[in-house]
Parts: structure tokens; C-alpha cells; sequence
């Protein structure tokens, strides 16, 4: 099997999501006539007409709502919102319809929804391209997260969330875009966190497009690398499991400081492991400052393998 | 705005037609009124956006509609259920919180829903359900099915960008949509010219290209046949709007103290009521009498007591179910 990159296996899922399944339509701005901002979607508006690759109008709110409806009668609509950064311009319907619905109508209506968003910095594209929210949105009920951070979950992730009855917000990472791996396209679970390395002086946990700089940070201190892969519902069992060989933890989480994902996780280690730690679980986020433009100050806002392994490496002082 | 005057002349429908269309905003009003009621009682909790006022919009629209199509409506849409087939029990036992609610107790007097009716809520965001209601039209059209989606919303909503977004939607991908604007000429407390710089709505939707109608939503009469005059459009044509100009009577919620418009110009809207118009020109033309007109209330008046009852009696949900419906069971 030959290694394929990170984007050509999101556009494989696509392609295979959109063969397999006639109730599959991708929706989005660019999708079709450009072939998706960041090529994902090349070819496909060719082989599937613009019935099934459908370009948008700029209208965020307007067209994830519509794919709620779509979803709602009976279709399996697949909206890309372009970066995590315009998906504020749809938070109304993804919080208050799509991830309320079910309970709200006492289980009558199941919205089969897929979001798909590019997220995180690391592109010189400053402030307000460079946000990473999949914290937030892991903090609602009723919607499940996903972050492919692997070739293979790239192309498999989709297929799952495909097939799940409620809405599924898929990250996808233009830092990984490039990565190279394979990608058997065998099936693959969004419920559960895995170990990328194995390693006994300290567990790395992480998720999406920081996974790379974790296990580079791995290697100079022997750590144990675990992926979220889905980061709602979290699934702490590797990491629970990870921590009793290793004691020691550092989690690793581009989005801010603050009440954010690394924090939760931090939590649910105190709560569900907190007799197995030697030290006290540091973590790696971005700063908290708006995503600068220069070169060497995104460096700096960012979480980067020195910043991780320097943390880890503090556990032990 | 100068209130015009009533509804008045010849009604032009078959008489079970106009005496099935009087008893629509009878069960309404009768059950609404009865909820006020039990609001005191702190029976209903919540917020509770009564409709009284606004009936021949709904009574009008939905007799007009097919059953297999597709209703999206708002947080004031109690009318909108019952008239679609939910039944006074189940929406009266949402509004207790009982299990046995059309929501299960879970959404309450804003959140009623029914599959079965394809009645897709009980939205209280506004202008939320605007574009869920392309979604589901666009459903409709990859799927080749004939039924259009009614959408029911407040004159409220066209400030709102989903709106806009929503009529573009509709427009440019000809969708089978039927946008019902309900406009009781206040925004919550906001009138309509304090908040728009265009106070002609259906100018906003022909700026997208689309048809638009009008009616005075106080005739249940003239809203029938605008109505039908709509779907018809959709089901052929493409999307529609409908300006329907209405007068909610009672305070937007329970915590409304009604600061913001004066008592003579409710009681002038009140002259134009949707039921004792239609009453008096059905009995002009003979086609009602004090005594079916009664009978009716009557009819209304034992289907809200039965109603009462069967919440009454209701079961509580467990609170260990709570989390239940967050996700669907696998």
C-alpha cells in the first residue's frame, strides 16, 4: 500500500462517502466550481454535479441551518464551513438547532449532520484565521467532535460520522495537510482516544494538529503519546491506563489556556487518576494572545515540541 | 399605524369550510385562554406566548396545506400544533412538563414537536427556523417529493441576517418554501418602524427575487385563499413569501407589562378580532346561527376540560432519564 497525504485521504472520504451513499450531498462556499479552498474537494463538483457538490452563497448561518433541514428530511448533507473561524457566524444553528434538537423534542427528531471545518494557526494567516475552538464545541451536549489527526483517520473518520444519527463537527488540520501516511480505508471508531507511541517516562496527551510536535517531543523524553481523535465525548481510558505505567502527564492543546480543552482533560486526570501521579499534570496551550502575523511571534504564541518537552522534562525538577 | 377597519363583506367558502375555519380559532382561543389561566395557578411555568389575537393566521394557513408537508414554526406556536393535528392533551401536558407531552415534558410551551405531523417546532430563536425550513424543502426537492415546507414566523425575524440568508437561499436554488410572516407589528415591545428602515416586508423579499403576497391576517377568510394561492405557487413555481398583517391582543410573554404601546390602540385591533367578525359576517350571510356558534364554543370549551384533565393526570419523567434523548441510542 502507498502512502498518501493527509488531504488527498480527505478527499478519497468524500469521493467514497459520495458513491456509496445517494442521500450524501457536500455542500459549502468553493466546494464545487474552485474544488474547495484548500483543493479537498477537487473533482468532485466533475463527477457528482452540482446537485450533490452544491456551492453556497458566503451565508455561514444560513447554509449549515439549511443542512440541518436537509438532514432533518431525510438526507446525509455534509457542510463545510471553510475554517473554524466563519463557523461563529454559525453557532446559532450548529448550538441552538442541531445540537438541541433530539432532547428538546424528547427524542423525536435526530439531526444525521456532518460539519467539516479546517482549523488552528501555524500559517502565518494572523488573528482572526488562526483560531482553534474545538474546545468550545466540545463543551456542548448533543454534538460529537472529531479531530483526524492521522492519514488514516483523515479518510476514515468521515465514513463514521457519516453513519452516526446526530451531528458530527469534523476538524480537519491544514498543518497536516502534507503529512504523508496510509490509509487502508478500513473502518475506523470516533469514540475512542489511542496511544500513537509507546513510551514509559511520561504520557503526552493530545489531539489534531499538535499530534506531530507531541511525538517529536517523545523521543527526547521517552513519553507515551496518546490521541484524543474524538474530543467529545472524551474517552480517558487510555490515559488513565497510560498514567499508571508513567505517573507523569502533560497535556498538549493549541486552543487557549483558559477554560479550555487541556483543562477539562487536566480535571478528569485529577478525578479519575489522582493517586496514580508523582507530579503535578502541567499542560502546553497557545498563549493567550490573538494569533500574530510575524513569523517568530506565532512561533512563540504557539505550543511547539521545545515548549513540550521543557514541560515534561519540569515534572521531574 | 392607523388601524384599518374590520374585516367586513361576503365570505366566499363552501359553509362547512368557513364553520371548520371558525372552530380552528375556537379550539385555540379556548385552550389559550385556559392556559393563561393556569399560568396564575402556576400550573404552566416558563415563558407562555399566547396567540390570542393572531388566530385566523394559522386557522387560515393550515387548512390550506397538504398533510404530507412540512410545518416550522416559533416560540408562539400553539395554534400552529393543535391546528396541525397535535392534540390539545399532548400540548397541554408539554406545557405541565409531563412525559406525556408531544415533547415529553422536555421543551414546554416554546418547543412543541411532532413527527408524525412532520411538525418540526417550536423554534425560539428568532428567525431560527428559517433556514432549517430550506433545509428541509431542499430534502424535499433531492428527493423529488411534492411536499412543500411552511414556514411561520414573526415580523421579528426579517432583521435578523438568517432572514436574508434564508430568502437567498430559498430564491436561488428554487425551493419548495412557503415563508408565512406573521406580522403583529411588534417586535417583543419594538414596533416595526422603530426598528426597520424598510417597513414594507414583502419589498425585502422581492429584493431577492421572490414572489410575495399579502393578506390582512385578521380575515381568516382572505388569509385561506392567499394561503392556497401560495402553495399552489410553491408546489409550481418556487419559493413565496406572505406578509400576513395580524395583532397579537395579550402581552408578548406572561412578564410583559406592556409598557411600550397604549391600551386604545389594542382595544381599536380588538374591533377587527379575528372571531367575532368572521362570527357576524357568516351570520349576515346566514350561514351561521347563535345557536351552532354555541355549540361550537361548547365543542372547544370540553375538548380544553378534557385536555386540562389528561395533564392533569400525567406522569413526571424520571429524573434519572435526564440524560436520555441527548444522542440517539445506538
Amino acid at each position: 500500500m502507498s502512502a498518501i497525504s493527509y488531504r488527498e485521504a480527505l478527499r478519497l472520504a468524500l469521493d467514497e462517502a459520495l458513491e456509496k451513499d445517494e442521500r450524501v450531498f457536500l455542500m459549502g462556499e468553493d466546494v464545487g466550481r474552485y474544488g474547495g479552498t484548500y483543493a479537498v474537494s477537487k473533482g468532485l463538483l466533475e463527477k457528482y454535479g452540482s446537485e450533490r457538490v452544491r456551492d453556497t452563497p458566503l451565508s455561514e448561518l444560513g447554509f449549515v441551518g439549511a443542512g440541518i433541514g436537509a438532514a432533518l428530511g431525510g438526507m446525509r448533507p455534509i457542510v463545510e464551513v471553510m475554517t473554524v473561524n466563519f463557523s461563529l457566524l454559525a453557532l446559532d444553528q450548529i448550538v441552538n438547532t442541531a445540537a438541541l434538537l433530539r432532547h428538546m423534542s424528547g427524542g423525536q427528531f435526530s439531526v444525521p449532520l456532518v460539519v467539516r471545518m479546517a482549523t488552528g494557526a501555524g500559517r502565518q494567516l494572523a488573528a482572526q484565521h488562526s483560531h482553534s475552538l474545538e474546545g468550545w464545541y466540545a463543551h456542548i451536549p448533543g454534538i460529537r467532535i472529531v479531530a483526524p489527526a492521522t492519514v488514516e483517520d483523515a479518510r476514515g473518520m468521515l465514513g463514521a460520522a457519516l453513519a452516526d444519527p446526530d451531528p458530527v463537527l469534523v476538524f480537519e488540520y491544514p498543518a497536516l495537510f502534507e503529512t504523508k501516511g496510509e490509509a487502508s480505508g478500513g473502518k475506523v471508531d470516533i469514540a475512542s482516544s489511542k496511544v500513537r507511541r509507546e513510551g514509559s517516562r511520561v504520557t503526552l496527551v493530545t489531539y489534531g494538529g499538535c499530534l506531530p510536535k507531541a511525538m517529536q517531543a517523545a523521543e527526547q523524553v521517552d513519553g507515551e503519546v496518546i490521541d484524543l481523535r474524538v474530543l467529545r465525548p472524551l474517552d480517558m481510558a487510555p490515559v488513565v491506563g497510560s498514567l499508571k505505567k508513567t505517573r507523569r502527564a502533560v497535556v498538549v492543546d493549541e486552543g487557549w489556556r483558559s477554560g479550555g480543552l487541556a483543562a477539562e482533560v487536566m480535571a478528569r486526570i485529577m478525578e479519575q487518576a489522582f493517586y496514580e501521579l508523582d507530579a503535578p499534570v502541567a499542560r502546553v496551550c497557545s498563549e493567550e494572545v490573538p494569533v500574530p502575523y510575524a513569523k517568530h511571534l506565532e512561533e512563540a504564541a504557539l505550543p511547539q515540541t521545545e515548549k513540550i518537552v521543557a514541560a515534561a522534562q519540569g515534572l521531574f525538577a | 399605524m392607523k388601524v384599518p377597519p374590520p374585516p367586513s363583506g361576503k365570505v366566499e367558502l363552501p359553509v362547512a369550510l368557513s364553520l371548520a375555519l371558525l372552530a380552528d380559532m375556537l379550539r385555540i382561543r379556548r385552550m389559550e385562554e385556559k392556559c393563561a389561566e393556569l399560568y396564575g395557578e402556576g400550573k404552566i411555568r416558563g415563558f407562555l406566548h399566547l396567540y390570542i389575537g393572531e388566530e385566523a393566521v394559522a386557522a387560515g394557513a393550515m387548512r390550506a396545506l397538504a398533510p404530507e408537508d412540512n410545518i416550522v414554526a416559533t416560540y408562539r406556536e400553539h395554534g400552529h400544533a393543535l391546528l396541525r393535528g397535535v392534540s390539545m392533551d399532548r400540548i397541554m401536558a408539554e406545557m405541565y412538563g409531563k412525559r406525556e407531552g408531544c415533547s415529553g415534558g422536555r421543551g414546554g410551551s416554546m418547543h412543541l414537536f411532532d413527527a408524525a405531523a412532520r411538525f418540526y417546532g417550536g423554534n425560539a430563536i428568532v428567525g431560527g427556523g428559517l433556514p432549517l425550513a430550506a433545509g428541509l424543502a431542499l430534502a424535499a426537492k433531492l428527493k423529488k417529493e411534492s411536499r412543500i415546507t411552511a414556514c411561520f414566523f414573526g415580523e421579528g425575524a426579517v432583521a435578523e441576517g438568517a432572514f436574508h440568508e434564508s430568502m437567498n437561499l430559498a430564491q436561488l436554488w428554487r425551493l419548495p418554501v412557503a415563508y408565512f410572516c406573521e406580522n403583529n407589528l411588534y417586535a417583543m415591545g419594538t414596533a416595526l418602524e422603530r426598528s426597520e428602515s424598510q417597513t414594507d416586508l414583502c419589498a425585502k423579499a422581492a429584493s431577492y427575487g421572490m414572489a410575495t403576497l399579502k393578506a390582512d391576517g385578521m380575515d381568516v377568510a382572505a388569509v385561506h385563499k392567499t394561503a392556497q394561492r401560495a402553495r399552489e405557487h410553491v408546489a409550481t413555481k418556487g419559493p413565496v413569501f406572505v406578509e400576513f398583517q395580524t395583532y397579537r391582543f395579550r402581552a408578548h410573554s406572561m412578564f410583559d407589562p406592556e409598557l411600550y404601546r397604549d391600551k386604545g390602540e389594542v382595544e381599536a385591533w380588538k374591533e377587527r378580532g379575528p372571531l367575532h367578525t368572521f362570527s357576524a359576517r357568516l351570520k349576515a350571510q346566514g350561514d351561521l346561527t347563535e345557536g351552532r356558534f354555541l355549540e361550537l364554543d361548547r365543542a372547544a370549551q370540553a375538548e380544553v376540560d378534557k385536555a386540562v384533565a389528561f395533564a392533569e393526570a400525567g406522569t413526571r419523567e424520571p429524573a434519572e432519564d435526564l440524560a436520555k434523548d441527548v444522542t440517539t441510542p445506538s
